[in-house]
């Protein structure tokens, strides 16, 4: 599904993605996880095309498509999602009204004409009962005053209805307690098929609790330093990072 | 020459479908231009050229010496310098102050249109037989406005509702227009409101008798013969004891105009218990991107409120290089409210100086003003309002809220809030806020989907909310389309 090989990006002169290769077919769920600063959210800003970021090597291959040289919106469209790991606000704009332009407008370029309003409601109240969201979204302005954890349930909340093929979940977890984890893992847990794929990308080893991942890399400096399966992570959550740094270390001399 | 996107309201409600109907369905009958010759009084402004409008008008004698009086008091007064505007100053002595409506030459065919004049038509879904006739094509079918105009007028008549142009009510109701005009912005008000009572050339009328509800929305669409009522337009509109009228002023279709400076005054007057709610969109022309030509915009609105009367004005306004305007409310009588809802967006080279003025002087008077800043290229907008409690206003009540939002780094947005408070028991508040448009919002929308233009009308929608709501039903699809047109671009 999406092949990323070499991949140098930089921000402000900073090189920050140095080399990095990935590659992720349909079906698989991929863990990223790595110490502060080693790159994983820039992985995920770089993928769903933000601008500040400047790719100095290296290729992205989504679909059979050049992605890097899609603009943001389009990448959208030919399905790639990020969860946002803090999602913004949009006063005024009601979270209903910000899905029906969203998935409106992708018609559109499809030359399809805008989805019934019957059809969008039903879509509506099958995404909204996934996350336990229920009732409460549909008037009120995307993320506006919304808790932490409901910022994260309307991130999957979208996620189901806009029906990505790549989803990438920028450290989802993080500022969830226990229970809105339980729900939001749940909800990646059911939006996952044989056709789409998910990049999970955490700090931590407990959401790999709910949502098990076919694989998991470690990110460090900028580089995949070691990929394994999911014992990966209940090795990283018990030894820390100071040996896979060890180890870089030592690979690098 | 000077063009001007002038709008003709082309709104119509539920209640009026069968005039719907009679519009899609009738024949063009007498021809959208009057038959006037076309005369124009010579240049400039003297007792001489008053007087030739006055005849031209075949006015009385005491609408000659009101403006007459206006004209010297004019003469000792000042153009204001305190705006935070910046333009060369008109030469009133070179401008024509009065010129009857002329025929316009028919084009041919929509070819031989200003293709850019089309692309705004084509965006605001005007259709293509409107699109001719608001462009002076000579068509087969066309609304039939003057028989609209007598359905509508016939229905008023039964509830003894006033709507006509200003000219023909000083004729038909010269008690009226003498007992009010002038009492709401008196002449010597300020400079341009004493030029326009000077040399006002025709506007809009509209009455309201006690205890009636206008069943529908008044605007100026229904006269659509006064489309040329020219630079100085004087509105005035009395909703007696105990009635109610919403009036709409403007419309998104936009139409060429030769005038450069617009002064225009317009004065409301709600008596007790009362109701008006006044929404005017704004769609001048704002001059090119280099910010060459456009309309300058003078305008004096204001409100008078009795006890237990309301007047609520709301405005979008994307028009006009040049905009100098204040409306207000005087809230006189005890218990009565003021409102004022705007969005003001400048882009490219536009000026804004404009917010409200808020008068209490009756006890429990309350007051809102909602004020929405949006500026782009290298605009700038300031708000500039006036919130004054005097002595006896107990327990005045303001709140003001103001936001900027800037697009972009070239603009300008500046604030200048004036509060004068001289009763202990009075509360008002005042909020500002100033804020960028997010990349980061614009990037989730992308993100979802959806391209730039989309993403910033969504936030620039989100952001107006509040005032968009107060707009009629229609008004406020109409004004949202415009904020889309004026905006395209402004980012990145």
């Amino acid at each position: 599904m999406i092949k990323i090989e070499n991949l140098h990006a930089s921000i402000n002169g900073n090189e920050i993605l140095k080399g990095l290769s990935l590659e992720i077919n349909a079906g698989e769920v991929h863990a990223i996880m790595g110490p502060n600063g080693s790159g994983k959210s820039t992985l995920a800003s770089v993928l769903a095309g933000r601008e500040e970021y400047k790719i100095t090597e290296g290729s992205v291959v989504f679909n059979g498509d050049n992605l890097l040289d899609m603009e943001a919106e389009e990448r959208a469209r030919a399905g790639v999602f990020l969860a946002f790991q803090y999602p913004v606000e949009i006063p005024g704009v009601s979270n209903i009204n910000f899905l029906k332009t969203a998935i409106n407008e992708a018609r559109e370029k499809e030359g399809i004409g805008p989805m019934s309003a019957k059809e969008f409601m039903s879509k509506v109240k099958k995404a909204s009962s996934l996350v336990e969201l229920d009732g409460k979204l549909a008037n009120r302005s995307v993320n506006e005053g919304f808790s932490g954890g409901e910022k994260k349930r309307n991130e999957i909340f979208q996620m189901a209805m806009l029906e990505p093929k790549l989803s990438i979940l920028d450290e989802t977890d993080s500022g969830l307690d226990i229970d809105a984890l339980r729900i939001v893992a749940n909800g990646v847990n059911t939006l996952k098929t044989e056709e789409n794929a998910s990049i999970v990308i955490t700090h931590y080893q407990r959401l790999l609790d709910y949502i098990v991942p076919d694989y998991v890399h470690v990110l460090y400096q900028g580089k995949i330093v070691k990929t394994g399966g999911k014992e990966l992570a209940l090795e990283l959550e018990e030894r820390g990072y100071d040996w896979i740094k060890e180890e870089s270390a030592t690979l690098n001399v | 020459m000077w063009r001007k996107f002038f709008y003709l309201t082309k709104r119509y409600m539920a209640s009026e479908e069968e005039l719907i109907e009679e519009i899609t369905s009738s024949e063009y009958k007498y021809g959208f231009v009057t038959d006037i010759e076309s005369d124009k009084a010579p240049k400039g402004l003297n007792e001489d050229i008053i007087r030739l409008i006055s005849s031209k008008k075949n006015e009385p004698e005491w609408m000659l010496e009101y403006r007459l009086n206006a004209f010297q008091v004019w003469k000792k007064m000042e153009e204001p310098e305190w705006a935070h505007l910046n333009y060369l100053k008109p030469d009133f002595q070179d401008l024509h102050y009065y010129a009857a409506p002329k025929q316009k030459q028919a084009l041919d065919s929509l070819d031989e249109v200003d293709p850019e004049l089309l692309a705004t038509f084509e965006k605001l879904g005007i259709s293509l037989d409107e699109q001719k006739r608001l462009t002076g094509v000579a068509v087969d079918v066309v609304m039939d406005s003057v028989s609209v105009a007598t359905s509508f007028k016939e229905k008023l008549a039964e509830l003894g509702i006033i709507f006509c142009s200003f000219g023909e009510a000083v004729q038909e109701h010269p008690e009226l227009v003498r007992k009010h005009l002038g009492t709401v912005v008196p002449t010597a008000d300020n400079f341009y409101a004493a030029l326009n009572s000077a040399v006002f050339t025709d506007g809009s009328f509209c009455y309201i008798p006690k205890g009636v509800r206008c069943p529908m929305e008044l605007s100026t669409y229904f006269r659509i013969n006064e489309a040329n009522t020219g630079q100085f337009e004087r509105t005035l509109v009395i909703a007696d004891e105990g009635s109610y009228v919403s009036y709409l002023e403007g419309c998104t279709a936009p139409m060429r105009d030769e005038n450069q400076l617009h002064a225009a005054v317009v004065e409301l007057i709600a008596m007790d218990n009362a109701e008006i709610k006044y929404s005017t969109i704004q769609n001048w022309y704002p001059g090119n991107s280099e910010g060459i030509g456009g309309i300058y915009n003078f305008v004096t609105k204001r409100g008078l409120c009795m006890e237990g009367s309301k007047i609520s004005w709301t405005q979008v306004e994307t028009g006009s290089a040049v905009t100098w305007k204040y409306p207000g409310c005087i809230l006189k009588g005890d218990n009565s409210i003021g409102e004022f809802y705007s969005v003001a967006v400048t882009a490219n080279h536009q000026q804004a100086d404009t917010g409200s003025k808020m008068v209490h002087m009756g006890k429990n008077t309350k007051s809102t003003i909602i004020s929405k800043g949006i500026s782009a290229g290298k605009s700038n907008n300031s708000y500039r309002g006036l919130v004054r409690i005097n002595k006896n206003a107990t327990n005045g009540r303001n709140f003001t809220q103001c936001d900027s939002l800037l697009m972009g780094n070239q603009c300008g947005a500046h604030t200048f809030p004036y509060i004068e408070v001289n009763n202990q028991t009075a509360k008002v508040e005042h909020e500002a806020t100033t804020s960028k448009i997010g990349e980061d919002q614009i990037f989730y929308c992308k993100q979802r989907g959806m391209d730039e233009d989309t993403a910033i009308n969504l936030i620039v929608n989100g952001y107006c909310k509040e005032v968009l709501n107060q707009l009629p039903m229609e008004f406020a699809v109409e004004a949202q389309k415009l904020l889309e047109i004026s905006l395209e671009g402004s980012v990145g």
